[in-house]
């Protein structure tokens, strides 16, 4: 009799999800996407992803152990940050850039500030914006797709920068993936899976994807080569990292604002920086770099779009 | 003679300007891709806290306070210049390495915050002693700085490569990697204040 009555303060009702389940809901629904990465450029690319998740486990035990913190290694987010990382990797580098890589973007994007909740930015892309930096050389040799002689074949992004006319890439080749790029980023149809799910089981929600998606649709069409109104808007949705870092990076809960009034900014802020890199910037390809600068820009968003509190003004 | 050594002492561990005062990053920021580099700057910033230090503790008696900034800048000044045209003369290529900042020691806050908080309250010994512990604590600071930088930004000491087939991260000779460098010596050298404090 003593224990029927339980007397404990609100909420009341629970729901049985944690961080942790997110995270590995977030990290099963982008295996579509590896699994077409890997198919697309051969094994070579599942060596990189597995490498970069095991250095980024040992990074997180390591220091988790150093700073006598307690071990959370089971909670998913390093496994996250190794997967998103190896994604936005080509598929042929040096064995060590994914141990480098993933090592910075555990303890300089996450440990350093304090853990999971604590960082500013996204760990998996400072991982790979420090790799960009550091070793330009390895970071922009992308191989062919479905050939696994490791052929090396710019990105459609950088030949359109270079000036070069795109002639046998099709919007279809596009969706499917059979186009040189980093490993996650080139299967659009195995991504809007993963994206699907996440978003039909209220784990993501559409604000920031869909405005960010949009406002490079429409940037770049406005802005397009020839005069207003003339660009080739679906090949830049579709070309890039974009559909990754929209619907996977940039709605990370810790480095994105709270209310969906500051999440569409968000969207509008990572849409308008991703296409000026593109268009105007000396990089083929912003989505990395837009999405840290509005991961910088949280904090303010966040203060000005509070949600009035109810009986308030 | 004891209270001089520690004088010297406080400079470059207790009181280091650049780890734990926290001065003068904008020379270290900005000079600090090379050994060769960090020795220079080092070495000149030396010179012109020693020299400033002794006069201004010379004149303190006779500067207004309040036009004491006027005054320092103007010795100050004076000491930059003779390293900056010794610097010409002796070393044109450390001199163009260098670039503006050798000018812009004159605004270095290390040289000024000691004219400001030591130099014009005490004897010229103690100032002497605290200009060259404070140069010294600077002088290492760089070198630790620009020696991690040089190794792994461009995988050279001194200009010399030292591991072949070593891949250096170019971001680290650049200025994001400054910031990231001095920030995490910034923390490990707090953690380890942190240890002997317990």
């Amino acid at each position: 009799m003593n224990n029927k009555l339980v007397v404990s303060t609100s909420p009341h009702l629970h729901k049985d999800e944690s961080i942790s389940k997110i995270m590995w809901m977030v990290a099963l629904s982008l295996i579509p996407a590896g699994a077409a990465g890997v198919f697309i450029f051969g094994l070579k690319a599942l060596g990189v992803i597995i490498l970069s998740i095991v250095c980024a486990l040992v990074t997180e035990l390591f220091l988790q152990v150093l700073t006598k913190r307690k071990v959370t290694l089971l909670d998913g987010s390093a496994f996250l940050t190794g997967l998103l990382l190896a994604y936005n990797l080509p598929p042929h580098v040096p064995f060590w850039i994914p141990i480098i890589g993933s090592f910075f973007a555990i303890a300089i994007g996450k440990q350093v500030f304090g853990g999971l909740g604590q960082n500013i930015f996204n760990p998996a892309l400072v991982g790979r914006v420090f790799l960009v930096a550091s070793w330009p050389k390895y970071m922009t040799i992308f191989t062919k797709p479905l050939n696994y002689d490791a052929i090396t074949q710019a990105t459609p992004l950088a030949l359109l920068k270079e000036g070069k006319i795109l002639e046998n890439v099709s919007y279809l080749d596009l969706f499917l993936g059979k186009r040189g790029g980093c490993i996650g980023e080139v299967c659009i149809l195995a991504l809007l899976l993963g994206a699907a799910f996440l978003l039909l089981k209220g784990y993501i929600f559409w604000h920031i994807p869909i405005t960010y998606i949009l406002t490079v649709g429409v940037f770049t069409y406005i802005f397009g080569p020839q005069g207003l109104f003339s660009g080739d808007w679906l090949f830049h949705i579709l070309s890039g990292g974009l559909i990754l870092g929209a619907f996977f990076m940039a709605t990370d809960y810790v480095t994105s604002p709270l209310t969906h009034k500051g999440q569409i900014i968000f969207g509008l802020g990572c849409g308008l920086i991703t296409a000026v890199i593109r268009l105007w910037g000396g990089y083929p390809e912003g989505v990395s770099y837009a999405i840290l600068m509005m991961n910088a820009a949280t904090p303010v968003i966040d203060r000005y779009t509070k949600n009035r509190i109810y009986g308030t003004r | 003679m004891k209270k001089f050594f520690s004088e010297f002492l406080r400079g470059i561990f207790r009181e280091n300007p650049t780890f734990v005062l926290v001065l003068g990053l904008c020379p270290t920021l900005a000079v600090s891709v090379s050994l060769i580099n960090g020795v220079g700057m080092g070495i000149a910033a030396t010179f012109v806290l020693l020299g400033s230090n002794v006069i201004i503790a010379l004149l303190r008696n006779f500067i207004p306070d309040r036009i004491r900034i006027p005054c320092f800048i103007v010795v100050i000044a004076t000491f930059v210049t003779i390293t900056e045209m010794t610097m010409k003369a002796y070393s044109p290529a450390l001199n163009r390495a260098l670039g503006i900042y050798v000018p812009l020691i004159v605004v270095n806050c290390i040289v000024l915050g000691r004219a400001e908080a030591y130099a014009q309250k005490n004897t010229v010994i103690n100032s002497l002693f605290d200009g060259l512990g404070m140069g010294v604590g600077f002088i290492w600071a760089l070198l630790l700085i620009s020696a991690i930088r040089e190794f792994l930004g461009a995988g050279k000491l001194f200009g010399h490569t030292l591991i072949k087939g070593f891949e250096p991260a170019f971001v680290l000779g650049m200025p994001s990697g400054a910031l990231l460098v001095i920030g995490l010596l910034l923390g490990f050298f707090n953690v380890l204040r942190g240890l002997r404090e317990k």
